[in-house]
């Protein structure tokens, strides 16, 4: 299958530009005949749903959640990028685009994110707008901070809650447009498949949540916001309901996976603490800039901690091993994820690991607290403070920047951070992978589109620090509205799609069919214990290092897994209820599916970048090795029931910047 | 530590049927959550072949605002603070019997044990919840200066996660601190004041027509609320409900 990504012709700076204002359009007596299906409602759904809808277009949008408002995009903390150069610290379109291509480590698509970096500015512009209260300096003007891999100030954050504050943004402008009549939402409806008629995405069959009951939407065209898929791994810092069953259904219907082995470690997550965990919890990463990484130098150390005889506060300057600022002194606590995740891993297993299970290491805000302590305790004129003022005014600006995060720090682990060094380790955060789409954001499958964290466009390996939200309403807000037209405007004359055509009927008995079988299964094990188990062969073989040998012996450990899945598990309830045993049963049967299909990539992907380590290829240093000759496409998979799935190529072009080894050093 | 917990948890089939506790023992950790405690007996039901517990709950951080459970007759539990999803096993006692039940709000129907219906609440937002701007329509975003105070305040009320407990707090099952705390999120800032005195009057009318109760100054929604909302934001609605009188006046 060839693979056009319909990249426009022209210089990059001028592609996004030219290529707006000569797209087709729809016009406004023909919008109000156009049907529209968005499944997702978190950032990049709501934006997308609402816009379409200011624009006239009927729009139905779809989520499994029972409102709008809890999409998994909520709980995003830290903030969102934007080139703004508010603070005149050099920053620029080019840079953003130019960190996020070395983040993703040359395996994203130049275009696409260079159109990213050029709509941010107006992300927060909108957002302001919609009564976003982003956090301001005293003048009143937008505060910014920085997170990793950069090396300007660009974070735009509401506290420690800014997807939040976004997704409210988002929501209420989706309220507003229910309001109007032009989106109708349908909360509790889980999409479980596409329809394709004719080649083209005409529809969907959903399940409502409360009746169990099966229903049939059709529309000129669909388009999928429906977030990530670290779920797979079972233990990941996503929400609980975070699934790839939306994504997954259009790829059994002929859709695209791209690179679904890259997938984001994030370095500052609370550790496990025992087998009953249900998930993890994320430490924002705008935590490193403030807080410093380390470990004890020596092992005795580490056993007198890990025994409770020593304290971390106990233990002097030369005896710790800064190892982040140690190994990368240009960027410091401040490297990319990828970089940081790895870093510490490395340090567990060479026994440094500061907890019980070894797996864990600090980040410390002591010298912080006693920096800011000490400029306050300055800039309100106290001359002289004692070590007491330093530390209570310190613990103030802390607190005023993280305290949320510091909150939930010590309700999870009954730990005081201000006091204590946090403990830390890598966890799944996110998935760079996603359905294959063109610079228009539509996948293979006509008129089936895909935005947000589903689709796999601007991140390449390694996604940097709020780049997630920005591109989730980059694509929502100021994207889709346009690129949407290519496809619809050659729809006008399309009547209605009606939901009884046979493709319809069909689509709802397979996934009739496929409940029913869930259902009569009967075993003995539950869902949840196939999953976790399918999550630690996911972690331990696909996750933070791989290796040839040890994907090619998960990948039948996957195999036989859904077999037995599919013949001894056990859901309760009946399928004509509310029943969430059988949600997750479904969800759970893709995950498995899925899975089978990032091994297959992460096997294939015989080099090291980004998210993405082999441990056959690395550096005397440790350090990731690319292999540009031979790697430098996006990967895209078409899955083929019971057989292995089929690679498609799309070659990767640098016109713009030099393929470089990414180096933070 | 492990402890050994009697439960009495909320049985309920659907919206239309009755209701009725059931009893409970677990053995459990005290470093769980309370909705890792949950999952502990629904495997251990799921194993039996009974039916799970139904309860509400997705980012398990305590933003979402899904989870929510009157726990011990108190909404989300007896930590000051804190959702359900955070509240962990090592605030409760060895031995102890934790009564579990759902938000009980006449606009809140039970849809199985403890899941409740809060659709609702959008309907709130959507009769006015939001400023009327487009996609496209906004100006750079450091046009308005707005006094970081101002940003502060309006903050502390957005920070309302839709859980409810403020419903289910209030003897009368009143919404106010939940549409108070968005109008004070909107209202405070330059952006949301030009609609804000109709948006007070569509959403309070929402309000009252989705049944929810009257607000009389119990203030139970305040000490309830995981998220902290003052009550200053209803006497800031209130202030706008009934006259302009106070218009100019920022502070809530
Ligand atoms: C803890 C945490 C913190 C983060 N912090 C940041 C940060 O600071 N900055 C940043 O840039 N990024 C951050 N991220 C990443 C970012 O939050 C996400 O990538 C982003 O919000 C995803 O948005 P989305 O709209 O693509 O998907 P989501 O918000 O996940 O929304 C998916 C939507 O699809 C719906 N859906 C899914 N499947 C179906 C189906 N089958 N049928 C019907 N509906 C369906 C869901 O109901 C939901 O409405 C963070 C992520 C996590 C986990
Ligand atoms: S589960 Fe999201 S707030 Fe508790």
């Amino acid at each position: 299958m060839y693979l056009d990504a319909n990249i426009p012709e022209g210089p990059l700076e001028e592609k996004w530009i030219n290529y707006r204002s000569k797209m087709n359009l729809v016009a406004p007596n023909n919008k109000r005949r156009i049907n529209i299906i968005v499944v997702g409602s978190g950032l990049a759904g709501a934006s997308a749903a609402a816009t379409l809808g200011e624009l006239g277009y009927n729009v139905k949008c779809f989520t499994f959640h029972d409102s709008a408002r809890r999409a998994h995009s909520i709980a995003a903390q830290g903030g969102i990028n934007a080139a703004k150069n508010y603070q005149n610290d050099g920053d620029s379109v080019y840079r953003l685009f130019y960190d996020t291509i070395k983040g993703g480590d040359y395996r994203s698509r130049e275009a696409n994110v260079y159109r990213l970096a050029e709509v941010s500015t107006e992300i927060i512009d909108q957002c302001v707008a919609q009564g976003v209260p982003f956090a301001r300096e005293y003048g009143g003007l937008l505060a910014n901070r920085s997170f990793g891999g950069v090396q300007v100030s660009r974070t735009f954050y509401a506290r420690g809650q800014t997807g939040q504050q976004l997704l409210l943004g988002a929501y209420q402008a989706l309220a507003r447009q229910t309001s109007l009549g032009t989106v109708q939402m349908y909360p509790r409806h889980e999409m479980l498949d596409l329809v394709v008629i004719d080649g083209k995405a005409r529809g969907i069959i959903a399940r409502n949540l409360l009746t169990g009951a099966l229903e049939r939407h059709a529309a000129h065209c669909v388009v999928m916001a429906t977030g990530g898929y670290g779920n797979v791994y079972y233990l990941s810092t996503n929400a609980m309901g975070c699934n790839v069953t939306a994504a997954w259904r259009a790829v059994k219907r002929g859709a695209l996976m791209a690179n679904p082995c890259y997938v984001q470690i994030h370095p500052t997550c609370i550790p496990v603490s025992g087998d009953y965990q249900s998930k993890l919890t994320l430490m924002s990463e705008s935590l490193r800039n403030d807080g410093r990484v380390w470990v004890p130098k020596k092992k005795e150390d580490v056993e007198a901690i890990r025994n409770g005889q020593l304290k971390p506060t106990q233990l002097s300057e030369e005896d710790r091993d800064y190892f982040l600022e140690r190994r990368y002194p240009a960027f410091g606590n401040l490297v990319p994820r990828d970089v940081a995740s790895r870093a510490s891993k490395a340090m567990c297993d060479e026994g440094h690991g500061v907890n019980i299970s070894g797996l864990a290491v600090y980040l410390d805000f002591a010298d912080a607290i006693k920096r800011y302590g000490q400029s306050e305790a300055g800039s309100r004129g106290i001359s002289s403070p004692d070590e007491d003022t330093i530390m209570r005014l310190g613990e103030g600006v802390i607190e005023k920047r993280y305290g949320n995060l510091f909150e939930m720090y010590e309700k999870i682990t009954g730990e005081d951070p201000y006091k204590t060094p946090m403990k830390i380790y890598p966890a799944i955060h996110y998935t760079m992978g996603g359905l294959w789409v063109d610079y228009n954001l539509e996948t293979n499958i006509p008129g089936l589109f895909a935005l947000g964290e589903c689709n796999f466009s601007d991140h390449g390996a390694n996604r940097l620090g709020a780049s997630a939200l920005m591109q989730g309403l980059a694509d929502g807000y100021f994207i889709i509205p346009y690129t949407i037209g290519q496809f619809l405007s050659g729809e006008i004359r399309t009547p209605a799609i009606d939901p009884d055509l046979s493709e319809f009927k069909e689509a709802e008995r397979d996934t009739r069919t496929r409940l029913e079988r869930l259902m009569n299964v009967n075993g003995s094990q539950s869902v949840e214990s196939f999953h976790r188990r399918l999550g630690l062969t996911m972690w331990d073989f696909c996750g933070m290092s791989r290796s040839a040998e040890g994907l090619t012996n998960a990948k039948e450990v996957v195999r036989s897994l859904r077999d037995e899945f599919w013949n001894d598990v056990y859901v309760p309830g009946k399928s004509d209820q509310f029943n969430p045993e059988l949600e997750k049963a479904a969800r759970v049967a893709d995950f498995m599916e899925l899975g089978e299909m990032m091994i297959e990539d992460a096997k294939h992907r015989e080099e090291s970048c980004g998210g993405h380590f082999r441990e056959e290829y690395q550096t005397g240093e440790g350090e990731a090795l690319r292999n540009d000759d031979d790697f430098a496409y996006v990967a895209a998979w078409q899955w083929l029931d019971g057989k292995d799935s089929i690679l498609h190529k799309e070659a990767l072009h640098f016109d713009n910047v030099e393929l470089k080894t990414r180096s933070y050093k | 530590m492990h402890m050994k917990l009697t439960l009495k948890i909320w049985r309920q089939e659907d919206k239309d049927s009755k209701g009725k506790f059931e009893s409970y023992e677990v053995k459990i950790n005290e470093h769980m959550s309370f909705l890792e405690m949950l999952d502990v007996l629904n495997q251990e039901l799921i194993e039996l072949k009974k039916d799970p517990v139904a309860f509400e709950h997705d980012c398990r951080e305590g933003i979402c605002g899904a989870c929510g459970l009157v726990i011990n007759g108190r909404p989300h539990g007896p930590l000051q603070g804190t959702t359900t999803c955070q509240l962990h096993m090592r605030h409760f006692k060895d031995g102890q019997t934790v009564w579990i039940e759902p938000y009980r709000a006449k606009a809140f129907p039970v849809i199985k044990d403890l899941v409740v219906d809060r659709s609702s609440f959008d309907r709130i937002v959507q009769a006015g919840g939001f400023i009327s701007v487009g996609t496209g329509q906004a100006p750079d975003g450091n046009t308005i200066p707005i006094e970081s105070d101002v940003v502060e305040k309006s903050m502390d009320a957005a920070a309302c996660i839709g859980c409810g407990s403020c419903v289910a707090a209030c003897p009368n099952g009143a919404a106010m601190l939940f549409t108070a705390a968005k109008v004070s999120h909107l209202g405070l800032l330059p952006q949301g004041k030009i609609e804000h005195h109709g948006r007070v009057a569509t959403m309070v009318r929402q309000m009252d027509k989705e049944g929810f109760g009257n607000c009389s100054n119990i203030y139970a929604c305040e000490a309830e609320c995981p998220k902290e909302i003052s009550v200053d934001t209803i006497a800031y609605l209130n202030r706008s409900y009934f006259g302009s009188t106070f218009m100019s006046d920022l502070s809530p």
